[in-house]
């Protein structure tokens, strides 16, 4: 029987956790979410898990329960750090995770985004990546004023919705296009320092972007050098057909929230195919499922923490994820299967931090290593490196003539 | 040593500050001592150099595009530059209180975006975000931007006041007290609608609620660096502190008496704007060898080719037939809009250019000077050129006879340039009694000796 494929493990960090009522477990630390320790120990834990990477969770807007604007409840978390700044921040002082940072793009600029994540790739030293995130909110607009955004009704299926979807990810993925591009602008020996004939660069291999689009025109080339991994790590997470298409032609990795096996299959196969009308099939694409955890050592102790959690909250707790509610080794089961499906990774989103956290790193990678199908230590300096993603090639090295 | 400056005053403690080396001519990459500009470990040794030393800030500055002449990408410089808030956020890792400034144009950017991305520094760093303020930028740079290039040059000016104005509105909207985090009640929020704000002015239609609460220094230290008449009113109605391009004892008094006599109008002290020059030094054991290594640096800051190329920039059009050691051209500079060299500040400077072409064919006959020659002439000349004595008592001397409050300091090699001043002129100011041996605060605001913001803020300052 040939080795199992090794499985890829990420968590995504929000706050005190997911749950809405995660920031009273006695062991949050609930008065230190703005702080810079806190940041710096969850992710130096995810790195004693030797987890894949951590993503940071943003938003334009304030959190919120409601669609249509900011709530005025003061009985959840309220109030965040920018994601990519908290990514760079904890980046000097950990070694081996990925860090992949939320950023949105509706009301961003591509040439911002683009130089902010290739640095983080820098001061990580190969380890950056980016969430790609929309904005379809009306009142996130109102934040920046400089646009209406095309609107997504209650009914997703219904055809103004998918529309108004297709708009908001075209633009997406005319975004990622171009910081792409700005990533691939600087060949990767441009800088020369030949004091023989005193240039510092060789022009002729930094290169204008020239994106011209529907939403965007940009020039180019990025102000940044290609940063070390080439291309930083691009994910999405995404729900329904229109962001699966994105996704496929876009990322590298695919956040996916498959309830069981079947919904798996049918997902995978839906990205994949996505992926072949991309005309990418022959390129590595991650799908990775998404679960928000509840973990303890046995299964009544797990049920009883997230119970009592729905009873602060006053309300069962749901999400877009489905949710585990168990032992790590019950999770462990659970990720075998609906890897079976054809999943390459996941994504844990931990209901409680730092306890389901640590449930995570301290619980169930131990159980996976045992296993057989979880790494024992990082065995590739970057982050593409260990997703088995090579470095790729600049698309503008292989033309000739260059920039003007 | 005494306690009292020349002038029979107590003496002024001095500010200093480390800009890293840039994109520029005064940085000198062919020295072999000369490092990356990129890698995340020149940063690291830069800003701990700046923080042996105690310094005040480590400041960054900007460039959104890469500089081109004659139609194509500019060569000869260090050329390209990482993303300022990634870099101080790292930063903020490597260091415990050495102030974090960087340079963010107000044109290309949108001031939600902006406040919480400063805001978020400044949690990030336990208080020590600074923000320097641009004023202006050029369509050329909008090529890179969906906003693009459209603003008038007045229009940029007024988006920059009000997107300042902005800023702040968004930095007070919290106040600091309204995370209450109590685990038995399940308060997390003292205040429901904490961070609402609005805003309908000339340039912004904004509403809604601000996400980050309010950080250790409230608002990022606020640097602008103008020095026409309406900047240094803009400067003094809001700035804490300006930059200047004055380090010179006869350029740098005027300015400083005459930015300082404008803050009383808005009902500030002058201690709540400090004025800091830029300014580049050379050491060297003895004055003698400083003077003689300060040449060397000029003739690797200007070659021939980066004479010509300076040259082009005010005569605004082809000299490259032209031999650098040989005299000035006898054609005219092409008046109009500068088509040679675009995305550099120096073009704008010249603002009159057959006056100063005419200005310097003077000089190069009367002291009989190639291009090249006299490039080094009149371009950017060093600061401070001798030994550490000497170049402490300069330094004392010009901040006591106030034509400043201190410097920011810009080395020529990147990045171990600061080595040198951190560990030979810094004891020396240190022993005169001018400069702290150890930081008294955590915050920048705490170094630069600016009071803590009351909020809400006096209606004069909104």
């Amino acid at each position: 029987m040939p080795a199992p494929l090794p499985l890829h493990l990420a968590v995504a960090l929000e706050g005190a956790g997911w749950h809405p009522s995660a920031w009273r477990d006695p062991r949050a630390r609930a008065d230190e979410l703005l702080s810079p320790a806190y940041w710096t120990d969850l992710v130096r834990e995810a790195e004693t898990g030797t987890l894949d990477l951590v993503t940071v969770e943003d938003s334009l807007g304030i959190q919120t329960t409601s669609p249509d604007g900011p709530d005025d409840r003061v009985d959840q978390v309220r109030g965040r750090l920018d994601a990519v700044l908290i990514a760079a921040r904890v980046a000097p002082v950990t070694r081996g995770v990925g860090v992949v940072p939320v950023a949105t793009v509706t009301h961003t600029e591509p040439f911002h985004v683009s130089k902010a994540i290739a640095t983080l790739d820098y001061v990580s030293r190969g380890r950056a990546g980016w969430q790609v995130r929309v904005s379809p909110r009306e009142w996130e607009a109102e934040l920046f004023g400089r646009r209406t955004v095309p609107a997504i009704g209650s009914d997703l299926d219904a055809p103004e919705s998918v529309a108004a979807m297709e708009e908001l990810f075209d633009e997406a993925a005319d975004y990622v296009e171009v910081v792409r591009r700005l990533w691939d602008s600087w060949e990767d020996d441009a800088e020369i320092r030949d004091v023989a004939t005193g240039r510092f660069v060789d022009r002729e291999k930094l290169h204008y972007i020239d994106f011209e689009g529907r939403w965007f025109s940009v020039r180019g080339p990025s102000i940044v050098p290609r940063p070390p991994q080439g291309q930083p790590l691009v994910t999405a997470l995404a729900h329904r057909s229109v962001p699966y298409r994105f996704a496929a032609k876009a990322a590298d990795v695919v956040f996916v929230t498959a309830h069981d096996a079947e919904e798996a299959g049918r997902i995978v196969a839906e990205v994949r195919h996505e992926q072949a009308a991309a005309g990418r099939q022959d390129e590595p694409l991650h799908v990775f499922g998404d679960l928000v955890v509840f973990l303890a050592d046995d299964e009544r102790a797990a049920a009883e923490r997230k119970a009592h959690l729905d009873a602060l909250s006053g309300t069962d707790f749901t999400s877009d994820a489905p949710v585990f509610v168990g032992t790590p080794g019950g999770l462990a089961d659970r990720l075998e299967d609906l890897r079976g499906a054809g999943l390459t990774g996941f994504r844990l989103r931990p209901g409680t931090i730092p306890h389901d956290l640590e449930a995570v790193t301290r619980g169930l990678v131990p159980e996976l290593r045992r296993r057989g199908i979880f790494r024992e230590r990082y065995d590739a300096p970057t982050l593409r490196g260990r997703l088995g993603l090579e470095r790729p090639a600049n698309r503008y090295a292989a033309t000739t003539g260059g920039a003007r | 040593m005494s306690q009292n400056s020349p002038t029979g005053k107590p003496r002024k403690q001095i500010h200093l500050a480390a800009h890293f080396p840039g994109v520029n001519n005064t940085t000198v990459w062919s020295d072999p001592r000369s490092g990356s500009h990129i890698e995340f470990d020149s940063f690291l040794r830069f800003a701990q150099a700046a923080e042996r030393a105690k310094f005040d800030f480590l400041f960054l500055a900007e460039g959104l595009r890469l500089r081109e002449q004659g139609g194509q990408i500019y060569d000869l410089d260090v050329v390209g530059r990482p993303d300022t808030f990634t870099i101080l956020a790292a930063l903020a890792a490597v260091t415990d209180r050495l102030g974090l400034a960087g340079t963010i144009n107000s044109t290309f950017n949108e001031p939600y975006e902006v406040a919480r991305q400063f805001a978020s520094l400044d949690h990030l760093s336990g208080g020590r975000a600074a923000w320097n303020v641009v004023t202006s930028w050029d369509a050329f740079t909008g090529e890179n931007f969906r906003r693009g290039g459209y603003l008038a040059q007045e229009d940029r000016y007024e988006r920059a006041k009000l997107f300042m104005r902005t800023t702040w509105e968004l930095f007070d909207s919290w106040r600091g007290e309204e995370i209450v985090a109590d685990k038995e009640t399940g308060v997390f929020l003292a205040d429901a609608t904490v961070g609402t704000f609005e805003r309908h002015d000339a340039q912004f239609d904004i509403r809604g609620r601000f996400d980050v609460p309010r950080s250790p220094q409230g608002r990022p230290v606020i640097f602008q660096a103008g020095d026409s008449d309406e900047g240094r009113e803009f400067a003094a109605a809001t700035a804490d502190a300006i930059f200047s391009r004055h380090a010179t004892l006869e350029a740098g008094r005027p300015f400083y008496a005459d930015v300082k006599a404008r803050l009383t109008k808005y009902g500030r002290t002058p201690e709540q704007l400090l004025i800091l020059p830029a300014a580049t030094f050379v050491l060297g054991d003895t004055d003698a060898e400083a003077r003689e290594y300060a040449d060397v640096v000029r003739r690797q800051q200007v070659s021939g080719q980066t004479a010509i190329r300076f040259l082009e920039q005010l005569w605004n059009r082809d000299l490259s037939e032209y031999d650098p050691d040989g005299p000035l051209p006898d054609v005219d500079p092409v008046v109009g809009e500068n088509a040679i060299a675009r995305g550099r500040a120096s073009v704008r400077m010249y603002r009159d250019p057959l006056q100063t072409a005419k200005e310097w064919r003077e000089l190069a006959t009367a002291k009989k000077l190639s291009i090249r020659e006299l490039m080094i002439e009149v371009t950017g000349r060093q600061s401070f050129v001798g030994s550490p004595a000497t170049v402490a008592a300069e330094i004392d001397d010009l901040v006591q006879r106030d034509a400043s409050d201190g410097f920011i300091l810009v080395p020529h090699i990147t990045p171990d340039g600061l080595d040198d001043f951190a560990d030979k002129v810094v004891p020396i100011l240190q022993e005169r009694g001018v400069f702290r041996t150890d930081y008294a605060g955590t915050t920048l605001r705490d170094h630069l000796g600016l009071a803590p913001l009351e909020v809400p803020l006096p209606a004069g300052r909104r």
